[in-house]
């Protein structure tokens, strides 16, 4: 589904991403850990289609298209669903003018009919339910107000809503209590099939313990320098990212 | 052309003019007319030298001899549909080329309570009354578009309301351009609304050609004691129009004057917006939207006099410019030393989506009171990247999110258009216009 390789990416002139590859399958969940600073949500972000940041080297294929090549729209329609850090407020514009517009460009782009007004409110509802958000929700602008619990369940409902092939989770748990963690842990489960793909970006373990990975990876100074199953993320938990740090220093033996 | 050849234009116009008048000639009234030309002549067109035209030209509208109307020009009836709302019980007064059409107008309302009516018919039917508030409440002493507009008055719309008299159905002004030839209009507009009323006036300018002419209007409106006036001005004329207006308010104790003035349309747009308030316990909601593209320039000077002790004035102007258009916003709020306890906001906020678009944008308090409270801020800014980013990663195209955040920009104006076709209407009118622009 997803093949990065050799990505280099710099932020105003920092190379930040010295060389990613990775490959996510189908059906697969990949967490990406590390330290802060490491480029994490960077890389998140550049999947997404974020324009400030600038692709040095390396190509990224996502169902056999170049990815870099698609606008950030174009690659939402196509599946690619990126949960937000930090999700922008936007005032003016309610949540149900956002997620109508949102859900018809990507049927209309499916060739699927757009939805009518009492569809998708039926389809609001059966989604709100999932991250126990109220419909008060779809009258409020976007992300206005919200607390950051609600922030970040906001986004797991979109993605619910949206159903995307490749979900990108950048630091969702980050800032959430642990309430709030299991309805965002079940909005993912949920998601989770044979068809589509998970990444999780975070820097805690927690999160792994109720979206139980496939694959491990650690980030350290723009560099995949560790992957392994589910195991790696708890080592990673009691010791901290110093070891793995400590090795990376250590030039590797071809 | 020399300024002061187009100063001699209108001028001799004035001579033409009067020689038509015919009985109204006659009234106290043409007296006024009279000082009012010297006044323009003495005044002469404003250059950007002088203080409150600074980023202002008229020049361009100085190239062109505009004739005065001299008959009703036709229209059929249907344009009026693009215009009205369908659903409201709209009393329509209608102007075309800047006189009176009985043919196209519908007023429903008429008694000795309520009058809806030309300026023209009024003087006649109505002098006293007329003649009792007419120029009454604005100055011409050193505004010469309102000179000029006194001198050429002639006709506009006369609306009285007597005291207590709530009336639910708005009033409607729609004022029409058409044909080819370059004219030049003096609307003029006398609103009197008597104490505990309550009245809806909404005005429309629209244009039918292309063809380049000016509207040079004057409205003058009283708010009697615990008087209401909704008062809704949209102004979407083709981009050859020049389009002046001087309003001035005058607000009476406990009264409420709210106000929405959007700005679409013409290549040169200068508002003055004044309100007086003159009592006690007044309050006064000023509302302003203008969308620029092209080369359009617009302008917005609004002054509020809080002359009297525990008034509320509100007041948010907000701009979206593109492509090279210019806006200005002058706000300027006095509080004389007897207003104690006045609150005052003032808010303006520009949207420039280009490098060529600009503002100049001046919040300008005078205040001689020591218990007040006063805050106002201006800011220029560019559309969100951020916002832009969160809407394009979840699939809405490039276009359409930038009209979303467009028009989320301008929501807290469009709110306070209270009737619900109207505010539909523009937001409709507005949308269109975004996506326009992307499309050209």
């Amino acid at each position: 589904m997803l093949k990065v390789k050799g990505l280099k990416v710099a932020v105003e002139g920092n190379e930040i991403l010295k060389g990613i590859d990775l490959e996510v399958n189908k059906g697969e969940v990949h967490a990406i850990m590390g330290p802060n600073g490491s480029g994490k949500s960077t890389l998140a972000n550049v999947l997404a289609g974020r324009e400030e940041y600038e692709v040095l080297a390396g190509e990224v294929l996502y169902n056999g298209q170049n990815l870099l090549d698609m606008k950030p729209e174009e690659r939402a329609r196509e599946g690619l669903f990126l949960a937000f850090q930090y999700p922008v407020e936007i005032p003016g514009v309610s949540m149900s003018n956002f997620l109508k517009t949102a859900l018809n460009e990507l049927r209309d782009h499916h060739g699927q009919e757009k939805l009518d007004a009492m569809e998708f409110f039926a389809l609001m509802r059966e989604k709100l339910k999932l991250v126990n958000m109220d419909e008060k929700l779809l009258s409020r602008s976007i992300n206005e107000g919200f607390s950051g619990g609600e922030k970040k369940r906001n986004e797991i409902f979109q993605m619910a809503l949206l159903e995307p092939k490749l979900a990108i989770l950048d630091e969702t748990d980050s800032g959430l209590d642990i309430d709030a963690l299991k309805i965002v842990s079940k909005g993912v489960n949920q998601l989770r099939s044979q068809d589509n793909a998970i990444i999780i970006v975070t820097h805690y373990q927690r999160l792994l313990n109720y979206i139980v990975p496939d694959f491990v990876h650690v980030l350290v100074d723009g560099k995949i320098v560790k992957s392994g199953d589910k195991g790696l993320a708890l080592k990673l938990d009691e010791q901290g990212y110093d070891w793995v740090k400590d090795n990376v220093s250590e030039p590797v033996a071809a | 052309m020399e300024i002061t050849d187009i100063k001699q234009w209108y001028i001799s116009n004035f001579e033409l003019f009067e020689e038509s008048l015919n009985g109204s000639r006659e009234t106290p009234f043409h007296e006024v007319r009279r000082s009012a030309i010297s006044k323009f002549s003495e005044l002469g067109f404003p250059t950007p030298r002088h203080e409150e035209w600074k980023y202002t030209n008229v020049a361009p509208m100085l190239e062109h001899k505009f004739k005065l109307p001299t008959e009703v020009a036709k229209v059929p009836k249907e344009v009026l549909r693009d215009f009205t709302f369908d659903t409201l019980k709209e009393n329509l007064v209608v102007f075309v080329n800047g006189l009176f059409s009985e043919e196209l107008s519908n007023i429903a309302l008429n008694s000795d309570d309520i009058i809806v009516s030309s300026l023209r018919n009024a003087m006649v039917n109505h002098a006293d009354l007329v003649y009792k508030h007419l120029g009454r409440y604005v100055s011409f002493e050193d505004e010469s578009f309102t000179a000029l507009n006194t001198a050429f008055t002639n006709d506009g719309t006369f609306i009285f309301v007597t005291d207590n008299k709530v009336i639910e159905d708005p009033i409607h002004l729609i004022y029409i351009s058409d044909g080819d030839t370059e004219l030049v209009s003096h609307l003029r507009n006398l609103f009197i609304v008597g104490k505990n009323s309550q009245v809806k006036i909404i005005e429309s300018f629209h244009s039918l050609s292309d063809t380049t002419y000016f509207n040079n209007l004057v409205t003058e409106v009283f708010v009697d004691e615990c008087a209401i006036i909704d008062h809704i001005k949209l102004q979407e004329e083709s981009i050859n129009a020049f389009h002046i207006s001087n309003s001035q308010v005058q607000q009476e104790r406990q009264s409420v004057y709210r106000t929405v003035n959007i700005d679409l349309g013409g290549g040169l747009v200068r508002n003055n917006l004044n309100v007086l308030l003159n009592d006690e316990h007044c309050e006064s909601h000023l509302f302003g939207f203008f969308l620029g593209q092209g080369t359009q320039h617009i302008d917005n000077h609004t002054f509020i006099d809080h002359a009297k002790p525990h008034c509320f004035s509100n007041e948010l102007y907000k701009g979206i410019l593109d492509d090279k258009a210019r806006g200005v916003f002058n706000g300027k709020i006095i509080v004389r030393p007897d207003a104690q306890k006045t609150n005052a906001l003032q808010s303006n906020k520009t949207l420039l989506l280009t490098d060529d678009a600009s503002i100049n944008a001046k919040p300008q308090l005078e205040i001689f009171a020591d218990d007040v409270k006063c805050t106002h801020g201006a800011t220029i800014g560019q559309l969100d990247d951020e916002a832009m980013f969160y809407l394009r990663a979840r699939g809405i195209g490039e276009e359409m999110a930038g009209a979303m955040l467009r028009h989320a920009f301008i929501s807290d104006v469009l709110e306070n258009i209270k009737i619900e076709e109207v505010r539909e209407r523009m937001d409709a009118h507005i949308i269109e216009r975004f996506t326009k622009a992307l499309k050209s």
